[in-house]
């Protein structure tokens, strides 16, 4: 009897084993419908873009648009707030990537790489905290850009962290300026 | 149920649970080591296939009430977002819708089956009264979820049937203004039909349960209708009939499939793809195909409380069934006068099937009477008189020498 | 075994189809609705693209101007499984449309031309405007009107079963739009309206039974002429042809996943037919030493 059990598999396994693994895929397939529902649907997608007329925004203002239900905030910086910016060592920033997605990921995190291209008064940027998700308030922190309350995490005037315990900088969108005031957001 | 285990823990940590909750032993000796008769034929399966499709409707209603908006002005609406922009929503949506159909013709075999084979006779009455709350239960979530996609068919259809309880006399008119939450259904009645839809399919599972407990403590019924006498009779649940049941379900989702994929609006009414307007009525109200044997019977009283009594009372002859049978033998395979009886019962049903769908006008509202009191006779007359009247052939001496018998008859 | 099987299956068929012959056979006599041929029928039936195009183009310049097409956005226009049209030329014709937006930073609602995320923009405000314009009758949207006037079939619906017909709507839409009559039959009397004896929706007076006439006054004045949209690929410019291809139109306005559903079902039965087999092999292994 040992012997036989320990022999090659017979046609009999390989029955059980093949409907087994059959029946393993169809599960698998089943399970992808089910799975997939809960991602974006088809009119959330349709609503990647936005364009914003930025005309009335003059400067050392800023305004907050919703891209994909997140605040996005779109500024037109004075010339303090850009020399501020420039004035900082790469060194000294906690995360050195523009964290741009206009640009190459491995980017420096310069003003010049955080604002728009040809148009360094403008930055726009997802206003939403690197740290936990909150939306961090602007013209605030110790670096008079922007300071997130929720757990104290202190952005500079472009939008990069320099205190607190967030670990990247504000996310740059994928944006242009599809005319001279009008910007186009996704 | 855990009585019939044969596990025995190896490992420590087994032992440890087993110590503590043996829910292992349980479970083996519920589907694992059970001892099933072994001449069950696939009329059996419809049980478990029954509960397979119950687990489609809870898993893809869960989905759906993730997409879908309860409200008056959004419900219908947000039923075309999951059809259009979610992503395989039109699949689970079509599933979903489906899958009420077909739990319902899993179930009605079943019932018939138990009805044919004696399944209700003693002492397994108290797993029929459960199967017989199942199947109530199952009717009561039909309907306040086809409420819920909030078109024509379903605002009206809600309607006429809440009208129902307005028969009652003196608290009718109190009891339908609290069903609705107002005064003719509307946005609170939408509310709490989504709310108990989403309810009662769990409490259908825990009455599933104790459907099932009820017949492992009595031992199956099987096509003889004869009690297994010694090991010879029975076979372990797992695998003879672990892998039939399988089979037989994934035989019956290739019919579920041809439907869901081809005929998705086969049993779906027209009108539901018309958002519900409560200034107009359709030209004809049905209800869904599973509904139409009652609504036939109630159509075919021309008392408004009469036809809402013989309603209820034809799903009450279920529930006394196993004491109107007085046949002393349970499966029709030994009751020669059953056997036609029952096949005229089937017909009847069909037939008040047919004639719930038909205009309420004759020559159908007459038909609907003859067939509405055939119904009741057999329960009240046949049943009982049969024990009495009928000469049952002779009984096989034990499942396995029934068994042998046929295979010879072959 | 074998017996079971094949009772199973005649037992089961009986079961539900006689039960579901209720709901089908509901409608009772009505016009006589002509099967048409569509691309879109059958188990390998597929929308044809050119048609769709055709068909909104119908829509587009004939039936918009009464009739909404609330569920439909810009966008379904250019996705998977219907009419095929680019992405560019969908943002090119969303923006020949004005929609209602806002409310702006002044609280104002402003007017914008349309983008691919809108839906089409109905022709009236509310229905009481719609009816108001239409002598009191209100012109139905059209998104599920292919779904919503599937028609009745009688003792039919027992072989649609295995032909898995699915298209009473769209040939009751084509019916409908080429059988307009010109006058009513003498026994209808003075009428305001058009006659059509195809029109689920209509009834004649009792002294027409007799005739075994149907349909009856519908409020839409005849829609479709020979010559009335311009075809650009040479497709005859006929009532016909535009009837034919606006009613394929609405079935994927209806349906829109018909394609995909198509496509997957056919995945779907094939795994399921394998599947079982399999289970059935190891079913017939694992019984093969017990008597039953």
């Amino acid at each position: 009897m040992e012997h036989t059990e320990t022999a090659e598999p017979s046609r009999r396994d390989f029955l059980y084993l093949a409907t087994g693994a059959v029946g393993a895929v169809g599960v698998g397939a089943v399970a992808w419908p089910f799975i997939d529902q809960m991602n974006p649907d088809a009119s959330a997608l349709a609503l990647a873009s936005i364009e914003v007329d930025v005309s009335a925004i003059e400067v050392g203002q800023s305004i907050t648009v919703k891209w994909r239900g997140k605040p996005v905030f779109i500024r037109q910086r004075t010339e303090k707030e850009i020399e501020e910016a420039n004035a900082v060592a790469l060194n000294d920033l906690p995360d050195p990537l523009a964290r741009n997605l206009n640009l190459a990921p491995e980017a420096e995190a310069t003003d010049v790489n955080r604002s728009a291209t040809g148009k360094e008064a403008w930055l726009v940027m997802v206003g939403v905290c690197t740290h936990l998700g909150c939306v961090p308030l602007g013209e605030e922190g110790d670096f008079g850009g922007w300071f997130c309350p929720c757990h104290g995490s202190h952005y500079d005037t472009a939008g990069r962290i320099r205190k607190g315990p967030a670990p990247e900088n504000m996310l740059v969108p994928p944006f242009s300026f599809v005319k001279d005031d009008v910007i186009k957001i996704g | 149920m855990a009585g019939h285990s044969k596990y025995v823990p190896q490992s420590a940590p087994a032992k440890w649970l087993e110590a503590r909750l043996p829910v292992i032993s349980l479970i083996r000796g519920s589907f694992v080591d059970f001892p099933t008769p072994k001449n069950l034929n696939y009329w059996w399966t419809f049980g478990g296939i029954a509960f397979a499709v119950l687990v489609v409707q809870i898993v893809t209603g869960i989905v759906l009430v993730m997409h879908y908006t309860p409200h008056e002005t959004l419900a219908f609406a947000s039923v075309e977002h999951i059809m259009r922009d979610v992503n395989f929503g039109w699949l689970i949506r079509y599933m979903h819708a489906n899958g009420a159909s077909f739990f319902f013709i899993a179930v009605y075999i079943h019932i018939c089956r138990g009805l044919y084979y004696g399944s209700y006779k003693a002492p397994r009455e108290i797993s029929w009264i459960l199967g017989v709350l199942i199947f109530l239960i199952m009717m009561a979530t039909a309907f306040m979820g086809y409420v819920l996609p909030w078109g024509q068919m379903s605002l009206w259809g809600a309607t006429v049937i809440t009208n129902l309880f307005s028969a009652l006399p003196f608290v009718g008119e109190s009891i339908t203004t609290w069903l609705w939450g107002g005064f003719a259904v509307g946005n609170p009645t939408l509310n709490r039909f989504f709310s108990l839809h989403y309810l009662l399919p769990f409490v259908l599972v825990g009455i599933v349960l104790l459907h099932i407990w009820a017949f492992h403590t009595t031992g199956n019924n099987n096509p003889a209708g004869i009690d297994p006498k010694t090991e010879k009779d029975t076979i372990p649940f797992h695998p003879y009939y672990t892998v039939k049941d399988l089979f037989a379900i994934i035989v019956f989702f290739i019919f579920f499939a041809w439907f869901v994929f081809y005929l998705p609006n086969f049993m779906g009414h027209p009108d539901n793809y018309i958002e519900a307007n409560p200034m107009v009525t359709p030209a004809h109200i049905v209800p869904e195909w599973y509904f139409l044997p009652f609504y036939a019977i109630l159509r075919a009283v021309p008392d408004k409380l009469g036809g809402v009594v013989a309603m209820f009372g034809a799903i009450a002859m279920l529930f006394i069934l196993p004491w109107l049978d007085t046949s002393k033998v349970r499966s029709a395979r030994f009751r020669p006068i059953y056997r036609m009886l029952f096949w005229v019962f089937m017909f009847t049903c069909l037939a008040l099937g047919w004639l719930g769908g038909q205009p309420a006008e004759e020559p159908f509202v007459t038909a609907s009477r003859i067939f509405t009191v055939l119904y009741f006779a057999h329960f009240l007359i046949f049943m009982p008189l049969l024990g009495f009247i009928e000469k049952p052939k002779k009984l096989p001496a034990s499942i396995n020498d029934d068994v042998l018998a046929n295979a010879k008859a072959h | 075994m074998k017996k079971y099987m094949f009772n199973t299956a005649r037992v089961a068929a009986l079961v539900a189809g006689v039960a579901l012959s209720g709901s089908a056979l509901a409608a009772g006599a009505g016009p006589h609705i002509e099967e048409q041929k569509w691309s879109f029928s059958g188990p390998f039936g597929q929308f044809d693209k050119a048609q769709l195009q055709r068909g909104f183009q119908v829509y587009k310049e004939v039936c918009s101007s009464c009739h909404s097409l609330n569920y439909v956005a810009f966008r379904n226009l250019a996705e998977e499984g219907g009419p095929g049209f680019s992405e560019e030329e969908v943002k090119a014709l969303a923006a020949e449309y004005t929609v209602v937006d806002g409310p702006n930073e002044d609280g104002d609602m402003f007017e914008r031309p349309a983008k691919p995320f809108d839906r089409f923009p109905a022709p009236f405000e509310n229905d009481e405007q719609a009816k108001a314009s239409n002598g009191g009758a209100l012109p139905p949207d059209l998104s599920l009107i292919a779904k919503a006037r599937a028609t009745g079939r009688g003792w039919k619906f027992f072989s649609d079963l295995f032909t898995q017909y699915q298209e009473s709507g769209p040939d009751y839409l084509y019916n409908l739009l080429t059988s307009y009559e010109e006058e009513f039959p003498a026994c209808a009397g003075e009428q305001s309206n058009y006659f059509n004896p195809k029109f689920i929706g209509g009834t004649l007076p009792a002294e027409c039974a007799e005739l075994h006439l149907t349909g009856g006054g519908i409020a839409m004045a005849p829609p479709l002429f020979d010559e009335a949209v311009e075809y650009a690929d040479g497709t005859p410019m006929t009532t016909d042809q535009y009837a034919r291809d606006v009613s394929a139109f609405l079935m994927w306005t209806a349906e829109p996943k018909l394609d995909q559903r198509k496509q997957l079902g056919l995945g779907v039965l094939g795994f399921l037919m394998v599947f079982a087999s399999l289970l059935y092999y190891s079913k017939r292994k694992i019984w093969r030493d017990v008597d039953h």
